[in-house]
């Protein structure tokens, strides 16, 4: 498990990290969920030793490893653009840390095998990486880390070079991959899609601050404040307050609690359908529903529709 | 397919002039003013007993291995200046990087009077190298330091430091990432400098000349010997001399390109 | 963590002893007793000739392989035609030789008994300039091909589409884009240029007053153990040296920044 403690980053003026404290709990995938400039690369950093906290405790497994360096951690670390050692086969990068370890070679052997038949490159392990694609490399980035049996297992947006096909094979790989081994993992993401399909736990970051700690479900139907709840999924704004698309109903006929609205755009996104509305008084919003409630009312463009949220949310 | 091409005239024709020209020019140029010479030189390369005296052997021997010397000096230390001049920070680190090209700039006579002042008979310091072995050293890492530098710097710069935190986070220590990770990432162009660095140092000669007092058998590279044989009227025998310089450059040039491809293999 | 400042300082230690030492060390002994002694010394007939003859090796020098220099790459890059590859590794040899061997070839072509020789060209000026073009032939070019490399024919084929012709071209659309790489290569040029020893030593007549160019009278000086001469005229060299210096780190190209 993982402590840290008020931790202060600067780079110059700018304050990356202003005092945060979060525990993941043993066994756990966390997500660190947050835009550019959150803060969240660099507490993952400050947590593996990469970077040193100007003020904070990090704690792993209960020990004080605030001034110990990365190479003492035990911490597994996966890059965003893959950080392959160009210079060695994937077979050697995954050997890597065994290597520095010194551990024999019918030792290394076996356990490289292992890891290459558990992220299937099995049989690339003579190639280097500049002949691997990128989900290639990631995965093997993800054996590298691996090998060395870390306590802690932090990725830092491991898939965000990556296309969406492989990005979302892959996440679904690394959640049976956790479920498997249970290694404490964080990872890092600005992907709110990703953080919530992946995750025990995510950690939304704003601004070098935590905004809310919880499970998916509850990040979704309890956001703290207004930040939380339009980064995690889309909402519509009007006036204080704050409406997801799928709880505005659309109604053929006005019923004393409906507005009047117009019906902009249709946008079939397969099983979804987006539709854009402006309501008389001159609000945007967007509604969600399915392929067959849109059929069932006969939805088309232009059409003057009666809307009325079934939910809301407003934040003091 | 035919029916539409035979309209269109081939632009081509409008333009070709240019480039016989630039070509043209260019190549008698350059055969006149290096090629020309050089096969007057290889024509006259004969009295092969020029290179087989021992004092030319013994001048070949020590150009050689000064040289060798050098090169190995300069794979170290410009790796090193290199390094500080892209990973550290400090004040004065534009000068020492532009200090870096001097030896380019400077005059070779003027550098080896210089040493001369210094670590010569009239040397403040105490310090007196003249007439000796250790004067063509000096004088030889003097002209031949920015070639290392200068080719590992670039390297280095564009090096990625997520390579090293990588090798951290898996438990290397710094010298351990050196020696793994960064040294065989910059040894190809390290190799590259030290066979520049080589071929310079043969064929030296302002620098060398004032200070190691050319003395035969003792401190006369190879350069200042074919000097000698010119000037005793035996051009024959210089060129012969000259022309086993230059196998010697190139055959280390050729070398090293064949080892740059080697280490950088996994680039393809 | 200490390790960065042991490679920093045994670094710059190792450059303060080989370079910054001497060629200071020089300066000061020149400048010892003032200004004027060394002025006085550097102003002799003799010196102001080797200055001038050396003037005149550049003047004739630089613009002749500035030219060269461009219209070689423009063939290298643009009109790849056959024996371009050896063209190129002919363009490099003046770096790789050593000088002692231009003069002598030089000297074996036009000397007396050589294919050309019988014209006064070597002990005599016309032989020191043709040695000095052979020794900066490469700089130019070699700055220049990589920036057309890297610019590429779009611009140019546009232009041609639009009516421009190869002159006009080069004029407007090519030339802007290689001008600061010529420069810098004609500082390097200069440099090289400016500081040739080996190969005039052997090509001229070394005649005081005449065949001698500057980097020639310093040696002349010292072997006639006229110390505050040689210095001098060392000093004069090292200026125009720390010159090019300057120029060099102002029109460097940014690769090494980037």
């Amino acid at each position: 498990m993982i402590e840290a403690r008020g931790i202060v980053k600067r780079f110059g003026d700018f304050t990356a990290l202003d005092g945060v404290s979060v525990d993941v709990p043993a066994g756990s995938l966390t997500a660190l969920l947050g835009p550019s400039g959150s803060g969240k690369s660099t507490l993952l950093r400050v947590i593996a030793g990469l970077e040193q906290a100007d003020e904070g405790v990090v704690c792993l497994e209960g020990q004080d490893v605030t001034n110990v360096p990365p190479q003492e951690r035990g911490v597994g670390f996966v890059f965003q653009h893959y950080a392959a050692f160009k210079h060695m086969t994937v077979w050697e990068n995954v050997a890597f840390g065994l290597k520095i370890r010194r551990r024999p070679r019918a030792e290394v052997k076996q356990r490289v095998s292992e890891l290459l038949e558990l992220v299937q490159l099995v049989r690339l392990g003579d190639r280097y990486p500049a002949q691997l694609s990128g989900g290639q490399r990631q995965r093997m980035g993800l054996a590298r880390a691996l090998a060395v049996d870390p306590k802690v297992l932090l990725l830092d947006e491991p898939f965000g070079a990556l296309d969406a096909r492989v990005r979302k094979e892959l996440r679904a790989w690394l959640r049976r991959l956790h479920d498997e081994t249970h290694t404490t993992t964080v990872i890092v993401t600005h992907d709110q899609e990703e953080a919530m399909d992946v995750a025990d736990r995510v950690v939304v970051m704003n601004g070098g601050r935590i905004e809310q700690m919880a499970p998916p479900r509850e990040l979704y139907d309890h956001p703290a404040n207004e930040f939380v709840m339009s980064f995690v999924g889309p909402v519509n704004r009007l006036g204080d307050a704050f409406i997801r698309p799928h709880d505005v109903e659309l109604l053929l006929e006005p019923n004393g609690t409906t507005q009047e609205a117009m019906v902009q755009r249709l946008v079939h996104l397969g099983f979804e359908v987006r539709i854009d509305l402006v309501r008389d008084d001159g609000e945007v919003l967007s509604a969600q529903l399915t392929r067959e409630q849109v059929e069932a009312l006969e939805l088309q463009q232009g059409q003057i529709v009666y809307v009325r949220p079934t939910r809301q949310t407003v934040f003091t | 397919m035919a029916a539409s091409a035979e309209a269109l005239p081939t632009p081509r024709a409008r333009r070709s002039a240019a480039p016989g020209l630039a070509i043209g020019l260019s190549t008698l140029y350059l055969s006149l003013i290096v090629l020309l010479p050089l096969a007057a030189l290889a024509w006259h390369a004969h009295g092969w007993d020029a290179i087989t005296s021992p004092q030319a052997v013994s001048a070949l021997k020590l150009t050689v291995v000064a040289s060798l010397v050098v090169a190995l000096i300069n794979a170290v230390a410009g790796t090193a200046i290199a390094w500080t001049l892209v990973r550290d920070r400090f004040f004065g680190q534009s000068f020492v990087n532009a200090l870096v090209d001097l030896p380019f700039a400077l005059p070779t006579i003027v550098a080896g009077l210089t040493l001369l002042a210094l670590y010569g008979p009239k040397s403040p310091a105490g310090i007196d190298v003249a007439f000796t072995r250790w004067a063509i050293l000096l004088a030889l890492l003097f002209v031949t330091l920015p070639f290392v530098v200068r080719t590992v710097q670039p390297v280095l710069l564009e090096l990625d430091t997520e390579m090293e935190d990588a090798a951290a986070s898996l438990g290397a220590s710094r010298f351990a990432t050196f020696r793994r990770v960064i040294l065989p990432n910059i040894l190809p162009a390290i190799l590259s400098g030290v066979a520049l660095a080589f071929a310079r140092a043969i064929g030296e000669f302002g620098a060398v000349v004032l200070i190691s007092g050319n003395l035969p058998f003792k401190t006369e590279v190879v350069s200042v010997y074919v000097f000698g044989r010119i000037e005793s009227g035996d051009s024959g025998g210089a060129a012969a001399a000259s022309v086993v310089i230059l196998a010697l450059s190139f055959g280390v040039l050729l070398a090293i390109g064949g080892v740059r491809r080697w280490t950088t293999r996994h680039d393809r | 963590m200490i390790g960065k400042y042991v490679v920093r300082f045994a670094a710059l230690g190792y450059l303060a002893v080989l370079l910054a030492a001497p060629v200071g060390y020089v300066f000061w002994r020149t400048f010892r007793h003032g200004f004027w002694p060394a002025w006085h010394a550097v102003t002799t007939p003799d010196a102001v000739h080797a200055l001038k003859v050396t003037l005149i090796l550049v003047a004739i020098a630089v613009p002749a392989n500035t030219i060269f220099g461009v219209l070689a790459a423009l063939a290298i890059v643009r009109h790849r035609f056959p024996g371009s590859g050896i063209f190129n590794a002919v363009v490099d040899l003046p770096l790789a030789l050593s000088p002692v061997v231009v003069g002598l070839a030089l000297l074996l072509l036009y000397g007396r008994g050589g294919w050309l020789g019988g014209h006064h060209v070597v002990f005599a000026l016309p032989g020191m300039v043709l040695a000095t073009m052979f020794v900066s032939l490469p700089f130019v070019v070699r700055e220049v091909v990589p920036v057309l490399r890297e610019i590429g024919t779009e611009q140019e084929q546009a232009a041609a589409t639009l009516g421009a012709s190869a002159v006009q071209t080069f004029r407007r659309v090519t030339w802007p884009a290689i001008r600061w790489a010529t420069a810098y290569g004609v500082v390097l040029t200069t440099a090289r240029a400016l500081g040739e020893f080996g190969a005039v030593s052997v090509v001229s007549g070394r005649l005081q007053g005449q065949t001698e160019s500057l980097t020639l009278y310093v040696q002349d000086r010292y072997q006639a153990f006229d110390e505050v001469g040689a210095y001098a005229s060392a000093v004069v060299l090292a200026l125009i040296a720390v010159t090019t210096l300057i120029l060099m780190t102002a029109l460097k190209p940014k690769e090494e920044t980037r």
